[in-house]
C-alpha cells in the first residue's frame, strides 16, 4: 500500500517536473517562465525527498525558490517590457536542429537505461535511517569535504562582488548620458 | 527498494537536461537562457541524488549542494551582465551581444 503511494507521488512529481520544464522554455513572457521554474524546483524537491535526500530538498526550496528565483523576478520586474522575449527564432534549420539535438540527448540516455547495460542499476544499496539527514550532511561537510565547503564559500563571495561590479554604473556611461 | 528505481530517476534527469539544452539553443533572450541553464543544473542534481541513493553514499548529495551553490553564483553574474546590458541600452538578445566575444 505504501509502495503504491510512493509510486503515485513520484509519477505526479516527475510529470509536474517535465511539464513545468517545457513551460519554462515555451513562454514568451520571462515572468511566467520564472514562475514555471519555481514549480519545476518544487516538484524536484519532492523527487529529492522520495530519494531520501531531505537536506538537499530543504536547501533546494530555501536557496532556489527562496533566494535565486526572487532575484530573478526582481530583475525581470526591473527590466519591465524590455524583458519580453518573442520567439525571434533565427533560421528554420537552427530551430529544427536544436529540437533534434535536445531529443537526441534524451533518447540516447533513455535507450541506455531501458536496455540497462550490465544490469548495474537493478539493485540499490540498503541505507540507514539517518541517510541524507542534516546531521549526516553537516558531519561530512565539516570532516571529509571541508575543502569543498570552504571553496564553495569563496566562490559565492567572489560571485557576489562580481555581480555588484558588473551592475555598477561605469565612468563611460556617465559621460554618454 | 520501495518506489521507483534508479533508472527512473536518471530517465527524468535526462528528459530535463534535454529540455534545458533545447531552451539554451532555441531561445534568444538571455533571461530564458539562464532559466534553461538552471533546468540543466537541476537535472544533474537529480541524477546525483538518484545515484547517491543507489550506492548508499551521501557524497553525491554533498556534490549536489555544491552544484547548487555554483548555480547561485552563475545566476548572480548572469543577472549582473543582463542589468549591465540594459544600462548601455543594448538589446536583450544573445546574438546581438557580439562585444562579449573573445
Amino acid at each position: 500500500m505504501g509502495n503504491v503511494l510512493v509510486w503515485v507521488l513520484w509519477i505526479v512529481a516527475a510529470l509536474a517536473c517535465v511539464g513545468s520544464g517545457i513551460a519554462v522554455i515555451s513562454f514568451t513572457n520571462p515572468f511566467y517562465s520564472a514562475l514555471a521554474l519555481i514549480g519545476n524546483l518544487a516538484a524536484l524537491a519532492a523527487l529529492f525527498l522520495l530519494a531520501s535526500a531531505e537536506f538537499v530538498a530543504a536547501a533546494q526550496i530555501l536557496v532556489y525558490a527562496g533566494a535565486v528565483m526572487v532575484m530573478f523576478l526582481f530583475v525581470i520586474a526591473y527590466l519591465g517590457g524590455r524583458a519580453d522575449a518573442p520567439w525571434a527564432g533565427g533560421p528554420q534549420w537552427l530551430q529544427l536542429g536544436s529540437f533534434v539535438s535536445g531529443a537526441a540527448i534524451m533518447i540516447a540516455v533513455i535507450v541506455a537505461l531501458v536496455t540497462n547495460v550490465n544490469g548495474g542499476l537493478s539493485s540499490s544499496a540498503d541505507i540507514s535511517r539517518s541517510f541524507g539527514s542534516p546531521a549526516e550532511i553537516g558531519r561530512l561537510f565539516l570532516t571529509d569535504h571541508l575543502l569543498a565547503f570552504e571553496i564553495t564559500s569563496i566562490v559565492l563571495l567572489v560571485a557576489a562582488v562580481g555581480g555588484v561590479v558588473l551592475a555598477l554604473k561605469t565612468q563611460a556611461e556617465d559621460e554618454t548620458t | 527498494m520501495m518506489g521507483p528505481g534508479t533508472n527512473w530517476y536518471v530517465a527524468v534527469a535526462a528528459i530535463l537536461f534535454g529540455i534545458g539544452t533545447t531552451g539554451v539553443i532555441l531561445r534568444r533572450s538571455p533571461l530564458i537562457v539562464l532559466l534553461s541553464l538552471e533546468i540543466m543544473l537541476n537535472a544533474s542534481n537529480l541524477a546525483l541524488v538518484g545515484f547517491s541513493r543507489h550506492f548508499g553514499s551521501v557524497d553525491g548529495q554533498i556534490f549536489a549542494i555544491c552544484v547548487m551553490a555554483v548555480a547561485a553564483a552563475e545566476v548572480v553574474v548572469g543577472l549582473g551582465l543582463i542589468v549591465a546590458f540594459t544600462r548601455r541600452n543594448m538589446p536583450l538578445d544573445v546574438d546581438a551581444a557580439t562585444e562579449l566575444r573573445g
